[in-house]
């Protein structure tokens, strides 16, 4: 097989980012592309934020863990593969992944600990939109730093479209902004208004409406997380750098079904309008045409199968045929927005194969194997 | 598939959750269900919390703010945390203090968003209010029948628990009150249902039964029904299976072309049997809950025509 574009783009960058609608197979294109690498070679670390269970398993990641660990060459023998690099995978913990970046950030324990205790702290790091995909940013960008391996693969999480992805350093920031918040709160500084425990009529409104006091919570956060701000600017600006660098590559992954197809022409319109082009295309579960049956073949089937048998086969083949030509149309329609960026179609895999065979003929299809 | 006699009042009830993971066809199984209702007459509406855009999509238009319809008796509308927000301050707030609010928006968000499960009670308060003989919003007209697109499995959960939370953990207040209500109607078997959605595909029937699990554990919730979307035809059996193998393996007397045939048939039968063992599988694992099957269909895109048919074969079922 020769090697597809696809392979040749993603051989070249140094991080692949795969995008795309949820429930398209994005987790499994992610980890075949790291096997796929690392059958060429290179040291791959594979981020993935929320595998199935079987895929974990497969993978050996049962352990949820925040640390890369290297996936053994044994365990990886049925995908079949002759993997002469390495595969470093690990499962985000996006509530530990915040908490080891404020850490490491925090200019002293008690700051970090003070930052780690609030309970508005607590929420925003597990909760709040766009959190989730700011801690897998911020580690592709930590496991970038440490010039450990070729290649690092990122599966993002799912989210409602691909600008909450990009935008979650910016929007993050925004939302930490102690300095924006203040001005909020009260023009005048809130010191004075937090002593007195007033509040602005906002402030006041809110905690008539929901009944829960956050006052105390709001001004501890304020102070402690002022230390921290600094850095977590710093840290959002070289991941944005890092996101439009030449040597990422977003890949994005569909399958050629209409409501995917539409999620993923909507996120490659965004990627576009954020100036980061797409530099790959995986449509997965993809039917390949059916050419129409010579004429005698009917009878041929009739003659070897008998004729309840064969009216059975060609009735599979009529439905082989309508989805293969629902995802001509969907990939046409993917092409025609998309332009001509490289791309792969991976076809749909025999059902009722072990998760890491599946894995194995996934990268020899993207590879060319 | 087990007896659906169980779930025969889940039609009348008020509200229908359909919940499952990410590609598994919930916004089918929704309009399905809206079509339905729309059908025997209820005033309906589908509410997507996903707020995706999907259901109006389905039906050619493109999405667009508040309840809009769709077809005869049928409406939608893409819930969204800032304007329940928004509704939610108009309804509590005296006039005068409202005046207070101007240029306090972003400070109320704020604080929305840093209150633990405040968006998802805003959204659960949402659907709720929908779902009221008497709407709150000015000029609303009350449905018979709202059917909540629920967001992909983990944000569901907190949909569903957060009204619980809220009356528990709020001091007094308006918020503790209403989480209780809406807890109330979430619990009342006569007014709300939930229906799980799952494809016949291993990550999608142990999502479907994880959240399950969690319902059960955190809210004293369980599906009413679950629907298995996309279930392949029979076409040919396991026992055809082997015969198609033995006629592959024979030496000679097979063109190219009737053998590419017979493969299709056999690649077909694999995938339909492992369909067939996942949906085995979640019946048995959920001990007693109605399983209705919805076919795999063999069409471009799925648009009205088949979400109705679709709510025919649901209708039928139920």
């Amino acid at each position: 097989m020769s090697e597809p574009d696809l392979a040749s783009v993603l051989l070249e960058r140094r991080i692949c980012i795969c995008v795309g609608a949820g429930g398209v197979g994005k987790t499994t294109t992610s980890a075949a592309i790291a096997l796929g690498l690392a059958a060429r070679g290179r040291r791959v670390a594979l981020v993935t934020i929320d595998p199935s269970r079987r895929l974990a398993g497969a993978l050996a990641l049962s352990e949820l863990s925040n640390e890369p660990q290297v996936l053994s060459a044994a365990h990886l023998a049925p995908t079949g593969l002759d993997l002469r690099g390495e595969v470093c995978a690990m499962v985000l913990d996006p509530k530990r992944t915040f908490d080891e970046l404020v850490t490491a950030l925090a200019p002293d324990e008690r700051t970090r600990e003070r930052v780690l205790a609030n309970h508005i702290y607590r929420e925003l790091s597990s909760a709040v939109a766009g959190s989730h995909d700011f801690t897998a940013v911020a580690k592709l960008y930590e496991l970038d730093r440490t010039h450990e391996y070729d290649a690092i693969v990122l599966d993002t999480p799912p989210s409602r479209n691909t600008l909450d992805f990009l935008r979650a350093p910016e929007r993050l920031i925004q939302f930490l902004d102690a300095r924006a918040l203040r001005m909020l709160l009260a023009p005048a500084g809130i010191g004075a208004r937090l002593a007195g425990r007033a509040g602005t009529p906002a402030l006041a409104l809110f905690r008539q409406l929901v009944g829960v006091d956050l006052l105390g919570e709001i001004s501890q956060f304020l102070s402690s997380i002022g230390g921290l701000l600094g850095g977590f600017r710093e840290r959002a600006s070289a991941v944005q750098a890092l996101l439009r660098d030449p040597a990422s590559a977003f890949v994005m992954v569909s399958t050629p079904e209409s409501e995917p197809v539409r999620e993923s022409i909507a996120f490659a319109t965004q990627l576009r309008d954020a100036s980061l082009p797409l530099a790959g295309l995986v449509v997965n579960r993809y039917h390949p045409p059916v050419p129409d049956p010579a004429p005698q073949t009917a009878a041929a089937l009739g003659a070897a199968l008998g004729e309840r048998l064969a009216g059975r086969v060609i009735a599979a083949g009529g439905r082989a045929q309508v989805l293969a030509a629902r995802d001509a149309i969907g990939v046409g329609r993917l092409e025609e927005a998309l332009g001509s960026v490289p791309r792969t179609l991976v076809p749909i895999q025999t059902a009722g194969i072990g998760e890491l065979e599946t894995l194995g003929a996934v990268a020899r299809e993207l590879f060319g194997l | 598939m087990t007896s659906a006699a169980t779930a025969t009042p889940l039609l009348e009830r008020r509200l229908l959750w359909v919940l499952g993971k990410g590609g598994v066809g919930r916004t089918t199984v929704a309009a399905a269900l809206g079509l339905l209702g729309a059908r025997r007459g209820a005033r309906t509406i589908v509410a997507e919390v996903s707020a995706r855009g999907e259901l109006p999509e389905l039906f050619g238009h493109s999405a667009g703010e508040g309840e809009m319809e769709l077809a005869d008796g049928l409406w939608t509308i893409q819930v969204d945390t800032r304007r329940a927000l928004d509704e939610y301050l108009h309804e509590h707030l005296p006039l005068r203090m409202l005046a207070d609010l101007v240029g306090a928006t972003r400070l109320i968000s704020y604080l929305a968003a840093a209150t633990p499960g405040l968006r998802e009670l805003l959204n659960t308060g949402k659907v709720w209010e929908l779902a009221q003989p008497q709407r709150r919003v000015p000029l609303g007209d009350p449905y018979e029948l709202v059917v909540a697109d629920a967001p992909a499995s983990g944000h569901a959960l907190g949909l569903l628990t957060a009204p619980r939370s809220f009356a528990r953990a709020a001091q007094a207040g308006p918020i503790a009150r209403q989480g209780g209500r809406i807890d109330e109607m979430l619990h009342d078997r006569a007014q709300t249902g939930l229906i799980g959605v799952a494809r016949p595909a291993e990550a999608a029937v142990t999502e479907l039964l994880e959240l399950r699990a969690s319902l059960r554990e955190s809210a004293e919730l369980d599906f009413d029904l679950v629907v298995v979307n996309y279930v392949p035809p029979d076409g040919v059996s396991a026992a055809d299976g082997r015969a198609l193998a033995d006629a592959l393996a024979r030496p000679a007397g097979l063109s190219a072309d009737a053998r590419a045939a017979i493969q299709r048939a056999r690649f077909e039968e694999r995938l339909a049997s492992v369909a067939r063992e996942q949906v085995a599988a979640l019946v048995a694992e959920l001990d007693g809950v109605p399983v209705i099957e919805l076919p795999a269909l063999y069409v471009e895109r799925v648009g009205r025509a088949e979400a109705e048919s679709l709510g025919e074969r649901l209708g039928r079922a139920l």
